[in-house]
């Protein structure tokens, strides 16, 4: 909303305040304005002209040699503008004079004849293009008769005004009418609103007379009143209505259509004017519309409407789309006559249907959209016959034709001062909350600490005592009520186990050397159901899409996070970044249903992507790239913090490496994998060799019941042996490892590869695969039979099981 | 004797003294000690002197020796000290050549805004919940008093995915969730961090996918003052002591009243700026009294309970704190951009 001061003094006095004072009271009130504008840039020694003669340059087609009485003496310009004549009033820069843009006129020479001065376009006076009206936007501005010859034309033309812009919550539709902005700035600087004119002197003829209303569907239309207003003159609005028109940023059209404009805004309540010789009736019928029904509406656009649209019309075709648009038939034009001027109260959820359907927002359904003020529907309608009386020459008849359902009721609300107090934590005195509600123009009766207030219905947004709580902390001020603590028990906050987990990850894999990314959840189809973990998988039917995305880049929720992570790993591979480690925790989405109709799991995935070479030492030409165990050993470590044996099994998962992937087993259960991406995945993102990982972190975290608990530090020396093994190539050495723990007996303390040879002195087919044994008693020193008896059946056990034979 | 004795002291002395190196030194050492040397000799001597003289030259002799084999052994010391200290010269590296780099990774920087929020939030007693990002429209609007026509909705378009189901456009639910769950007879002191969705197309200041955290105390006799005293608290810690703070009346259907705060633009020190929008303050928090029919929907009586909300976007907070000038960084990832913010 475009608050005009010029315009809000007519209602309010403004206590002198300057608007940036103002701006800052009412943004601390509770209305944030957005910013304080000028109507024009200022400029100088521009005074009203009369033009006593207009004649050919005699060296230029297109120019006007023109003499102009400007009150103090009379001025040769030389005038380039299309419309200049004698006997016109106009906007005359005179020598001396700046213009917006710090243009100075002097006395120049124009094609050998002298011009003293510049005859100004209101363009050049610095008004804004848009809303300069259309019959002077190509030429020099021409005033009314009424204008004194000699004044300046800044009061005039309304261009020292200053313009407020008002950013609305959807609450403060009282503040969309210059009244409702009195009002609250009224309670601000507690000034009393001063109404405008609604007398209307009307003719002996009566409305009744011409026309008829009838309302079918009264809930959407519980209001319809008809003025009908006669000898009307079409003609421009005169100025003032003009310059606060443009101050709201609305272009003047002719006097009919701007008057309707101006009361719009005065009092929040739109009007529409119909031209009654162009209605086609002479009743109005307030209807749904039917099926298949048309209007061609004042865009010349032709709209199809349904049974949700409520329109007007003359009894068989629809003249208007009611609270939204006019029909262009019934137009109001130049040659119109005689006006049938509508003020109503259209529902807003009503409105609100046509204006989506439509996407038709205006000034208009706005208004109806959010609430207007029943009891300014009627008088709105006063006011503006009234305006086109005074301004188009009309003649009022007796009346308003109507149909009236309308509740009016102002609400109750009661309230106390303790209870006010209590919430804010305040100390504000019964006296005090009187003067505020005074201020705030509530009628209320008081009975010491007990207020029942009457809401004004101008305030459609009070209905509660927490409403009336608002209304008090706003005008006393926000920034009066002190900083306290809460008072209530107080507890230890803290962070639960499985939050204190998901940070104890994150800080493990950042120590590890990965960068956590953030990437979206909301991803195309195929990616969506790319680089998912079998357990996933096995559950999710579809990925889940939405019902209407913006682009298919960002249209169905993820099942994994690898996709994305490999996104950014090429995102960053094309800049030139090679060596690459991420990882993100976050969710996944996962339907068992082929049509989703109730919430899906969100299962908290941990995915990590690594490229290019770890380890790097430039000047040393140390490099290592990343490979499948610097991966499996990240993971190592965490799960070895986290306290799980986690397994693994060689699998295969579409777009990984068939002979680098592994899934991950915690207590038998599928966790997750790790691997190789596919070369084809590789080199569709751009990417060189690159390793992924996806954990499961619910179970994760279900199974972390870590509790350390105190063993001794041995005291006793380990002994250790070395077995190596020679065996197929095929067998895990996890399966062997298991044998070995298996047969060794308790005094075997941990196994750990060593050794892996394939080649050279061995059959085809075969490897060698050694492991060290730690033995220990943390009791006694052992014995070297024991380890030999226990190695023995190691070597019995792994020759049963997997065939192996000691490497000689 | 005596002089004989005093006369290869100060001999030995001397050699020792003049020895340049360990193997000269352990040739006086021989010379002197060795069991041919000619200490040895003169107590070899020694049963030619009389019973009087005989201890006298012992003593005499020992102190002799010992003279000499302290000297010996700092002399030695010394000359150990001087090779060690050659060879450790000869091991001298260039200590400005870059050194091994250990892998090091770090947080997002969102990560590390919204951990330091909540660090701040536990340190008042509140708890952290989450909740999940597909809502239901009951908890993602109805409970908190945004019916289906209500016309706020308009400004917070959301992906939906079903007539019921919507990705959540606020983490409130969560709060609505908790209120549910504490069956009205509770009190809740709780933040909401996490992730949101709303139909915007991704520019410098929107992002379809961002991130909030919410706020909510429930208790009986909450006021308003202790909104300002927590928000307060929050936003000195968290952007400085200096900056001055601005609560000022808004809107939110699950508030009222309602208040958003700014703090004192830190580019211009309020005089204004086009950060600041000319205006001097930057919006950072929304929030208010939660409202009596949200209470009510959560199964607490608003005549006994009452509470504030509050929520902020800590991709704004960042922007603002750190000087992020586009909200796309975020979730571009970036390696350079995510290593600026790995800092502790
Ligand atoms: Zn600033």
């Amino acid at each position: 909303m475009l608050v005009s001061l010029n315009w809000l003094k007519q209602y309010v006095d403004l206590a002198d305040q300057t608007a940036e004072q103002l701006a800052d009271k009412i943004t601390k009130t509770g209305i944030e304005v957005e910013g304080v504008t000028n109507i024009a840039e200022p400029s100088s020694n521009v005074v009203v002209g009369y033009v006593e003669s207009c004649e050919k340059h005699p060296n230029a087609d297109k120019l006007n040699l023109c003499k102009v009485d400007v009150g103090s003496e009379t001025l040769q310009i030389v005038c380039g503008a299309p419309n200049v004549a004698a006997g016109q009033k106009v906007a005359v820069a005179k020598p001396g004079a700046i213009l917006p843009g710090n243009f100075k006129i002097k006395p120049v020479k124009l094609r050998d004849v002298e011009s003293n001065g510049m005859i100004c376009s209101l363009q050049e006076l610095g008004l804004s293009e848009p809303y300069i009206p259309k019959e002077v936007a190509d030429g020099i501005f021409v005033f009314p008769e009424e204008v004194e010859v000699g004044q300046p034309v800044t009061g005039y033309l309304n261009l020292d005004d200053r313009v407020l812009e008002l950013g609305l919550t959807p609450n403060r539709s009282d503040a969309l009418s210059m009244l409702g902005v009195a009002y609250e700035v009224g309670a601000i600087l507690n000034q009393k609103v001063k109404w405008p004119s609604e007398v209307v002197e009307t003719s002996s003829e009566k409305a009744a007379d011409y026309i008829s209303v009838k309302v079918e569907d009264r809930e959407s239309n519980p209001y319809y009143g008809a003025l009908i207003i006669k000898d009307i003159e079409v003609g421009p609005a005169p100025l003032w209505i003009r310059n606060y028109l443009i101050a709201a940023g609305i272009r003047p059209i002719n006097n009919v259509v701007d008057i309707t404009n101006y009361v719009l805004l005065e009092y929040g309540q739109p009007l529409h004017a119909f031209d009654y010789d162009k209605f086609g009736s002479k009743e109005v019928v307030v209807r749904r519309a039917r099926a298949n029904e048309t209007i061609v509406t004042l865009d010349d656009e032709t709209r199809a409407l349904t049974p949700e649209h409520l329109i007007i019309t003359n009894g068989s075709v629809p003249t208007a789309i009611a609270g939204v648009m006019g029909g262009a038939d019934s137009e109001v034009t130049e040659t119109t006559k005689t006006v049938l001027l509508e003020t109503a109260y259209f529902d807003g959820k009503r409105v609100r249907k046509a204006i989506k359907d439509h996407n038709l927002r205006s000034e208009s359904s706005t208004r109806f959209e959010k609430g207007v003020d029943p009891n300014r529907v009627k008088r709105a309608g006063f006011r503006a016959a009234q305006l086109l009386a005074q301004y188009a020459n009309g003649t009022v008849l007796e009346g308003v034709v109507e149909f009236d359902q309308l509740d009016r009721t102002e609400r109750k609300v009661e309230i106390t001062t303790s209870r006010i107090n209590a919430r804010l934590g305040t100390k504000i005195s019964n006296d005090e909350i009187a003067n505020i509600l005074a201020k705030l123009a509530f009628e209320y009766q008081q009975s010491g600490e007990f207020f029942t207030i009457t809401v004004p219905t101008r305030r459609q947004d009070i209905a509660i005592f927490e409403d009336i709580l608002e209304e008090v902390a706003r005008i006393y001020g926000y920034d009066k009520l002190a900083y306290t603590l809460p008072e209530g028990a107080q507890q230890a906050g803290h962070l639960t186990k499985r939050q204190a987990l998901k940070r104890y990850v994150k800080q493990y894999l950042e120590g590890a050397g990965l960068s956590e990314a953030l990437t979206y959840s909301l991803t195309t189809a195929e990616r969506a159901e790319m680089l998912v973990s079998p357990e996933i998988s096995e559950k999710a039917k579809v990925p889940i899409r939405l019902s209407m995305p913006m682009s298919e880049e960002h249209s169905t929720l993820r099942l994994s996070i690898l996709p994305e992570l490999l996104a950014t790993l090429s995102y960053n591979h094309a800049r030139k970044q090679s060596h690459l480690g991420y990882y993100e925790m976050g969710s996944v989405f996962v339907s068992n249903e082929e049509q989703i109709s109730v919430q899906p799991e969100e299962k908290l995935r941990v995915s990590g992507a690594i490229t290019g070479k770890w380890l790097l030492h430039p000047w040393q030409q140390e490099a290592k790239d990343v490979d499948f165990f610097l991966v499996k050993g990240i993971l190592e470590g965490l799960f070895a913090r986290l306290g799980f044996n986690v397994s693994y099994q060689q699998t295969e998962i579409a777009h990984m490496h068939p002979g680098r992937t592994a899934q991950l087993y915690l207590n038998k259960l599928p966790v997750g994998f790790i691997g190789q991406i596919h070369p084809q995945l590789q080199k569709a993102f751009d990417l060189k060799e690159t390793y992924v990982f996806d954990l499961d972190l619910d179970y994760l975290f279900t199974c972390c019941h870590v509790e350390p608990s105190f063993n001794k530090i041995p005291r006793y020396p380990t002994m250790t042996r070395d077995i190596a093994l020679v065996v197929d190539q095929q067998i895990p050495a996890a399966e062997i490892e298991t044998t070995i723990k298996q047969s060794a007996g308790a005094l075997l303390k941990s196994v750990q590869v060593f050794d892996l040879y394939q080649g050279e002195h061995l059959p085809e087919g075969k490897k060698s695969l050694a492991f060290n044994l730690v033995y220990f008693d943390p009791d006694r020193t052992l014995k070297d039979e024991e380890v030999e008896a226990s190695y023995q059946a190691i070597l019995t056990a792994v020759e049963k099981t997997h065939q192996a034979e000691l490497r000689g | 004797m005596k002089e004989r004795l005093q006369e290869l002291e100060q001999e030995a002395l001397n050699q020792v003294e003049q020895a340049k190196t360990l193997a000269d030194l352990d040739k006086v050492r021989v010379a002197f000690l060795g069991k041919k040397g000619p200490i040895t000799e003169v107590l070899r001597g020694m049963g030619k002197l009389s019973a009087e003289e005989r201890p006298v030259i012992g003593e005499l002799a020992n102190k002799v020796r010992s003279a000499i084999t302290t000297e010996l052994e700092q002399k030695k010391a010394k000359l150990e000290l001087a090779v060690l200290d050659q060879q450790l010269k000869a091991e001298t590296i260039d200590v400005t050549l870059p050194g091994r780099p250990v892998p090091v990774g770090g947080p997002h920087l969102l990560t590390s805004v919204v951990r330091e929020i909540e660090d701040l939030f536990i340190g008042m007693g509140f708890e952290v919940r989450e909740g999940p990002e597909v809502e239901t429209d009951y908890y993602n609007f109805e409970a908190l008093n945004l019916p289906k026509d209500h016309p706020a909705r308009d400004t917070q378009d959301s992906f939906y995915i079903t007539e019921e189901l919507l990705l959540r456009t606020q983490t409130s639910p969560v709060q609505a969730r908790t209120m549910n769950e504490y069956k009205g007879n509770q009190s809740i002191k709780m933040i909401c961090p996490g992730k949101v969705y709303r139909r915007d197309t991704d520019d410098a200041t929107h992002s379809h996918q961002f991130t909030q955290v919410e706020g909510l105390y429930v208790d009986k006799n909450v006021r308003m003052s202790d909104l300002k005293g927590v928000l307060n608290q929050f936003v000195k810690h968290f952007f400085g002591e200096e900056r001055e703070i601005r609560f000022r009346p808004s809107f939110f259907p699950f508030t009222e009243p309602s208040v958003e705060i700014d703090i004192s633009c830190k580019l211009c020190h309020g005089k204004g700026c086009s950060v600041c929008k000319q205006t001097g303050w930057i919006e950072i928090l929304g929030g208010g009294m939660v409202h009596p029919e949200v209470l009510r929907m959560g199964g607490y009586d608003p005549e006994v309970y009452s509470g504030f909300a509050f929520g902020m976007g800590p991709e704004r907070i960042a922007m603002l704190k750190y000087g992020v000038d586009d909200i796309r960084h975020f979730y571009t990832n970036d390696i350079r951009f995510l290593k600026q913010y790995h800092q502790a």
